[in-house]
């Protein structure tokens, strides 16, 4: 059989439509607020600043994402049911780590103790962690399921951490150190970023999800990534807060709007494949098929 | 993920050679089972390939593949999702949140939320007045294969798959016999009769959900 299938039903795959905005607003600003609370804890060992209002900042953070999602699950009322899978659910897990988080958080803001500043980090980056592996569990969605998916949400994360540290830098000028802390970062999120799309690209994925990436591949890549990491470095060389502040902010952005792109526009559906198609009568057994895929 | 271990794995074998399209078993689900229009548990698929005058068209029914690992029970987050001992994949409305983490993770496009009433033209008929069921709102719907019915097989001793009233209502409507349910734990169950004449494939098992849908394509009678 030779020529693209000509779908008449909902064969090939589909963008969601389950998870939105809200859905992406917990991923954007709970990454931010889990790598905040890191970087936070890092500057609270190397330095006597009082950084408490950058936990009340991180907190906020992660309390905002949890309300969008609250706001877009179905029964609401019912979200306390949330922490009864633990055993092999990252969505429970996320749950569950979310008030330990607050906890070791409202202990740093209360005891201002460093090692409550390094618990509330810790935490922090699980609660980042376990996003990850909540978006790498649903195989159902191509882009969410591959490993490289969970590296990328982590290194975004740490990522936007740097990048408001380095934003507060412009308040707090000894915080400019971060500034170098960024642009490592931003590094590591580039290569993340190649390998996770890389990845994407061998083992086969909607071309939808990867039409969604290319679309924002340029700007992400430059606006994102290669303009922040100069400022970054020319901001620490230099000793100019604001413009570190504008790389942290850029940074930040990019990381927001990778994660829409990835939750609201890459997520398209498996779809349906036939391994080979039927024989009918006396006819022979057709080559199977697989559309709206790169690989069949 | 390990797979439970079972006594009875109630499955489904569906002939693509005999299926013509008819959308029959998609009405007989809608109607047993009352759901709201744009949510088909069950719907068949429609692939038209080659070029003329080589072409084909092949019909696939598709809905939950009660897998045998499912990925969907793995990610829900409340344990609404759970696996019955006889391999059926079942969701509890009183504690599912709609979080759709289940949707999400389920790569044969077998869940639904309804966050809102709809009905047919608008205004609800007497019909849908009279089936509305307010747990489904709000919460994951799919497929149950007929559980109810399987259940009540335990009461009366009729075998599922061989008895219409304890057989899923698709499987009862199918025109051309193309569908087939049965235990494939029982070696002399219809299904696994029909599995060991013919040759078959499962939706997506390079994803290691052990889907309990098989789609035969050759062999056998025919």
């Amino acid at each position: 059989m030779s020529g693209p299938p000509q779908v008449l039903d909902r064969v090939s795959p589909r963008l969601q439509t389950n998870w939105d905005a809200r859905a992406a607003a917990n991923f954007i600003c709970g990454g931010a607020g889990g790598g905040l609370m890191l970087a936070t804890a890092l500057a609270a060992t190397l330095g006597d600043k009082d950084l408490r209002p950058l936990v009340v900042i991180a907190l906020t953070l992660v309390g905002a994402g949890l309300t969008a999602v609250w706001f877009e699950i179905g029964r609401p009322w019912r979200a306390f049911n949330v922490f009864r899978h633990a055993s092999t659910s990252w969505m429970a897990r996320e749950s569950l780590i979310a008030p330990v988080l607050f906890a070791c958080g409202g202990a740093a803001i209360l005891l201002e103790r460093p090692a409550a500043f390094v618990a509330a980090g810790l935490i922090g980056v699980a609660y980042v962690y376990a996003q990850g592996r909540m978006l790498q569990a649903n195989k159902g969605i191509p882009a969410f399921r591959q490993m490289s998916c969970v590296h990328m949400i982590v290194v975004t994360g740490l990522t936007e951490g740097a990048g408001l540290m380095a934003v507060a830098s412009a308040h707090w000028p000894s915080l400019l150190a971060f500034a170098y802390l960024l642009a490592a970062l931003l590094v590591l999120r580039y290569l993340a970023w190649r390998s996770y799309v890389a990845n994407l690209r061998s083992v086969g994925a909607p071309t939808g999800a990867l039409d969604a990436f290319r679309a924002i591949e340029t700007g992400f890549v430059w606006a994102g990534h290669a303009a922040p990491a100069v400022m970054a470095l020319a901001a620490g060389v230099g000793d100019i807060p604001l413009l570190a502040a504008l790389a942290g902010a850029l940074a930040a952005a990019a990381g927001a709007w990778f994660k829409y792109t990835l939750v609201c526009r890459a997520s398209f559906t498996q779809g349906f494949a036939l391994t080979r198609l039927p024989t009918r009568g006396g006819g022979k057994p057709g080559a199977g098929v697989k559309p709206g895929w790169t690989q069949t | 993920m390990k797979t439970r271990r079972q006594s009875k794995r109630y499955a489904m074998a569906i002939d693509l050679r005999r299926c013509v399209g008819c959308q029959t078993c998609t009405a007989a689900c809608k109607s047993a089972n009352a759901t709201p229009p744009g949510v088909q548990w069950r719907r068949v698929l429609d692939i038209e390939t080659g070029e003329f005058p080589d072409v084909r068209r092949t019909f696939m029914p598709v809905a939950c593949m009660h897998c045998a690992n499912p990925p969907c029970m793995h990610v829900c987050p409340t344990t609404a999702t759970k696996q019955r001992e006889d391999g059926l994949v079942t969701i509890d409305y009183a504690i599912c949140i709609g979080c759709a983490n289940c949707v999400m993770a389920c790569p044969y496009d077998a869940r639904s939320i309804e966050h809102e009433l709809r009905y047919a033209y608008g205004e609800p008929m007497k019909s849908e007045t009279a089936r509305f069921d307010p747990q489904r709102l709000g919460v994951a719907t799919k497929c149950t294969f007929c559980k109810e019915r399987i259940d009540q097989a335990a009461v009366t001793g009729q075998v599922p798959g061989v008895d219409p009233e304890v057989t899923p209502a698709c499987v009862n409507s199918c025109i051309s016999g193309a569908m087939h349910f049965g235990d494939v734990k029982d070696p002399k169950s219809n299904v696994s009769k029909l599995l060991a004449e013919t040759e078959h494939f499962r939706m997506h098992e390079e994803l290691g959900t052990d889907p309990s849908v098989y789609y035969i394509w050759d062999g056998g009678e025919g």
